[in-house]
């Protein structure tokens, strides 16, 4: 059970004197530190660190970490955002001093191992989207649009022409649209119709000589496959356009269909959520790019090439590029991961984790269909959508229903996303839960549905297990404390 | 084969099926149009079971040249410093590393608090008042300050020293591109600091800002005061990119004026990792904390006045703003972020200026050994930190090359970046580095350079 005070922050558990570290003596002859730099150059005051014992400073993250719910923890169904098991093989060999231990200026004959992985995954990637090459540069899925779309707008420019204008459902992830508009693009937001897919004759009426692109999430945000995708793409290329593949919902397509098949002409993937990155409590992710053979110019350079003697190396040589987009070569602790995940699976694994993701989600829907609204009721992919508004009618809002999960060990799903559904619950099991967690989870649904009939304040003053209770959101916005002051 | 994250049995899988109504799994992909199907098995590398695959990744591993078979001489912006034990045992608890974005604040505690710990940590280094949560690395965070220092100001002009880091320079121009912001490139003096003549010259009223290094990318110190001075003269934010160890000997850009402080928290408990991921850090005043970009934490009160940490500003954010967001940042580098925390509370305040003074008296002594040698000359006459520069009779790689048969990882090459500095070389030396490995390289360097 959690400790139910409040934990001391660990400036507040800060003795003067304290020690959790060690260094060695000073080897070389030391030399008056005013006789090294100015004055006026020297700290005045030192900054004000915790001093804590290396047991108290365990005991402190320990703590913390108790009072964290990962997927190891729990069922974790954050629809969009794939929460499945993350290998322990992938953290072990991200750990190895010949991955963690080497700099990223030492010159390619002495990194073949690093230069090797990275060839690899480039091409795995590749394949795996029916792309034509890969860059693996962007440090997230939002880096990754951010790089596609630079893309789009050198690709638009080099052919001389002037294309401003995105392309993107109203179901699309908050960070397409922010996207676009650090890329220097404008916004045309279109509507979906009543089978959740994008509705065709609005995207004919959006598209025009000053079409960039389309962005496109596939299965979408409402875990529906935009089964009208090659009309969709005929009517872009048509109009001039390119076609963004976000990758965020790649995991119901592995092996089964691929953007690059699709029509897409550039694409991401998110290696912290398809290829078991980890999510790291936020990150760090990575968002690399894959791109059809009309965008190759513009790629990010360096691109990890083999030579004919099978020697790997970075190759800078694209001038065309539109520059870098990350330091040194990419989050390659992550990459590391994300191949060592391709290796357990194969292409055979990799098509199973699909299946058995799409199985698991459509299963789930059934089994919550009766209890709660399903406002798009076909097959789903690898997620799907109910709403919360018979339970709304009963006082009862999505947000309690979320709050009421964590009291039965649950991470509750992604909430009022996408944005046009009502009271939303998007819930994505992942391949990686067994039919007994999903059966578990579905009845405890199902009885917090009973209770929004029967006994309403159960649900709507959850939770009452948690180490906290609702937090105040609306002070620390308006009065915001974004860190510790000591009482001095 | 059987896969080992993949539960379900074929009982599992009929039973499902069976309640779903279906006869096969491929029926749930009834909606995918039949020309778009790939109907093949993927073409990439083949599956290999665990001790094989341990075999083979621990085979790759051992074919780079690394920090424990060479001894690393290599800065330039990443940087082989002390980890503490307790920093991987900390990060390796899967509560932190497999969970997410904590927008479920009740059951996140832990991840929240350990953020707030880590925005506190950075204000006190910077000598900032707010921080964020991370960004990517220390250059994606400089450009994201350019870009929020030309929307605040509203003046799409920005001025960067030829002596910041390339690469963020690089990154800097992709975004200002992306965004319309011109960038404008100031040099550097034979001191190996910016020039502030040019840099005066090139200021006008319609500047937003000024972004320089500290140390800078030669890794000398800049004189912040002047620079700040100029910057604020003309109205232009100034933005500092340093390197936090620094912090511990020399004084906060806060102190001295600057506007937001960015830069890459990878000395303190992360590791090089051939460059990524390391993490970013954001800091800025109060007056611009609702312009900041990324996820930030906040303090609170749960329902029963109980202290408790949430995600907060969020109107600033892209899931909030969408199309009217300056920036699309989403996720940041929380675990990393916790490595440098864990790193900090281990270092303490103590620490923390022990490091850096070690990493300034060890860099002079080397600096002065190499400068003694025959041949080898130190080129830039301000105050350094934990880097500097040497003129080598040879072209580097070659001298690299040569190191690498001594055991030694050699310096940065200039000249990959600075055709006028071809044949200079950027020497990194922490606090890991013995005397007797400087006096080795001192040796190595001056016998490569009669060779």
């Amino acid at each position: 059970m959690h400790n139910q005070k409040e934990k001391a922050l660990i400036f507040e558990i800060s003795q003067p004197g304290r020690v959790g570290y060690s260094l060695p003596d000073l080897d070389v002859p030391e030399v008056d530190v005013a006789a090294l730099l100015p004055k006026h150059l020297l700290r005045e005051t030192p900054a004000e660190l915790p001093e804590v014992s290396e047991l108290q400073l365990m005991r402190h993250y320990t703590e913390l970490s108790n009072r964290n719910h990962g997927v190891d923890s729990g069922f974790y169904p954050l629809g969009s955002c794939t929460m499945k098991y993350n290998p322990k093989i992938n953290e072990d060999v991200a750990r190895y001093p010949g991955f963690s231990s080497i700099h990223p200026y030492q010159p390619d004959e002495t990194v073949q191992g690093a230069l090797e992985v990275m060839y690899n995954l480039q091409q795995d990637l590749a394949e795996i989207t029916g792309m034509d090459a890969v860059s693996l540069q962007p440090a997230a899925g939002a880096a990754g649009e951010f790089t596609g779309l630079m893309m789009i707008r050198a690709y638009h420019e080099s052919r001389g022409e002037k294309r401003t204008k995105v392309i993107v459902p109203n179901s699309a992830h908050g960070t397409n649209p922010a996207s676009a508009n650090v890329a220097g693009l404008e916004t045309v937001t279109i509507p979906s119709d009543e089978r959740g897919l994008v509705d065709i004759e609005a995207l004919r009426a959006a598209v025009g000589p000053d079409t960039a692109g389309l962005m496109l999430t596939n299965p979408n945000t409402l875990g529906l496959f935009e089964e009208d995708i090659v009309e969709m793409a005929r009517i872009v290329h048509e109009a001039g356009g390119l076609l963004y593949y976000d990758g965020a919902n790649a995991n119901a397509i592995l092996g089964i269909a691929r953007p690059g098949d699709m029509g897409f002409d550039v694409v991401h993937l998110n290696l912290h959520k398809t290829f078991t990155g980890p999510h790291g409590g936020g990150g760090p992710g990575a968002g690399p790019v894959g791109v059809k053979a009309s965008l190759l110019p513009f790629l990010p350079a360096p691109i990890v090439t083999k030579d004919e003697d099978g020697r790997f190396r970075l190759d800078y040589d694209k001038p065309h590029s539109i520059g870098r987009v990350k330091a040194y070569y990419g989050n390659f602790g992550i990459l590391l991961r994300a191949y060592t995940y391709i290796r357990t699976m194969g292409a055979e694994g990799l098509l199973e984790v699909s299946q058995n993701a799409v199985l698991n989600a459509n299963y789930l829907m059934r089994r919550l269909a009766g209890a709660y609204e399903l406002p798009y009721d076909r097959v789903c992919k690898h997620e799907f959508v109910l709403s919360g508004i018979r339970q709304k009618k009963q006082g009862v809002r999505t947000l309690d229903i979320a709050k009421r999960l964590l009291d039965f060990g649950y991470h509750p799903p992604t909430i009022y996303f996408p944005l046009i559904v009502e009271e939303c619950l998007m819930i994505e099991p992942t391949e990686t839960e067994t039919k007994e967690t999903l059966d578990e989870f579905a009845e405890v649904m199902l009885r917090i549905a009973r209770e929004c009939e029967e006994t309403p304040e159960v649900v709507q003053e959850a939770p009452h297990t948690t180490v906290v209770k609702r937090l105040d959101e609306a002070t620390a916005a308006r009065k915001p404390i974004l860190r510790y002051m000591p009482e001095r | 084969m059987k896969f080992r994250y993949l539960p379900q049995t074929d009982q599992d899988k009929r039973a499902m099926l069976e309640a779903l109504g279906v006869d096969s799994i491929e029926a749930l992909f009834s909606d995918i149009p039949r020309e778009v199907r790939l109907n093949r098995k993927l073409n990439i590398s083949k599956a290999l079971s665990e001790p094989e695959l341990t075999a083979y990744m621990k085979k790759l591993a051992s074919k780079n040249v690394n920090f424990d078979t060479h001894v690393c001489f290599l800065g330039a912006g990443v940087y082989q410093h002390y980890v503490p034990s307790v920093v991987n045992h900390v990060i390796s608890r899967s509560e932190f590393y497999t969970a997410y974005t904590p927008y479920q604040p009740e059951i996140s505690q832990g991840e929240l608090q350990a953020i707030f710990e880590f925005q506190t940590m950075v204000c006190e280094l910077t000598g900032m008042e707010v921080a964020n949560s991370s960004m990517y690395d220390g250059p994606t965070a400089m450009a994201e300050a350019a870009m929020m220092a030309a929307g605040h100001t509203g003046k799409k002009r920005m001025i960067v020293s030829r002596a910041v880091h390339p690469e963020a320079r690089q990154i800097l121009q992709t975004y200002a591109y992306g965004q319309n912001v011109e960038v404008v490139e100031v040099g550097y003096t034979a001191e190996g600091t910016t020039d502030l003549a040019q840099l005066e010259a090139e200021l006008t009223d319609q500047t937003g800002g000024v972004i320089v290094q500290y140390p800078n990318f030669f890794g000398s110190i800049e004189d912040l005061a002047a620079i700040e001075r100029l910057a604020h003269a003309s109205g232009a934010l100034l933005i500092v990119m340093a390197n936090p160890v620094s912090l511990g000997v020399l004084e906060a850009p806060g102190k001295l004026g600057a506007d937001i402080v960015v830069g890459d928290m990878q000395p303190f408990g992360i590791h090089a990792s051939y460059g990524g991921p390391h993490c970013g850090y954001f800091a800025t005043t109060t007056k611009l904390m609702r312009k900041m970009p990324g996820r930030i934490v906040g303090q609170t009160k749960d329902e029963e006045g109980k202290r408790g940490f949430v995600l907060t500003l969020q109107a600033r954010e892209q899931h909030i703003r969408r199309e009217k967001a300056t920036s699309n940042i989403c996720s940041n580098q929380a675990l990393n972020a916790l490595a440098a925390a864990v790193a900090l509370s281990a270092l303490g305040k103590q620490g923390v200026q022990q490091m850096a003074m070690m990493n300034l008296q060890k860099a002079h002594y080397a600096k002065q050994t190499i400068a003694g040698k025959d041949g080898l000359d130190v080129v830039f006459t301000a105050p350094i930190f934990n880097e500097f520069v040497v003129k080598l009779p040879k072209p580097v790689a070659e001298v690299n090359a040569a190191l690498l048969q001594a055991g030694i990882i050699g310096g940065y090459d200039l000249g990959r970046s600075y055709p006028e500095l071809a044949g200079h070389m950027l020497i990194a030396v922490t606090e890991l580095r013995t005397k007797a490995e400087i006096d080795a390289l001192a040796q190595e360097l001056e016998a490569i350079a009669h060779a």
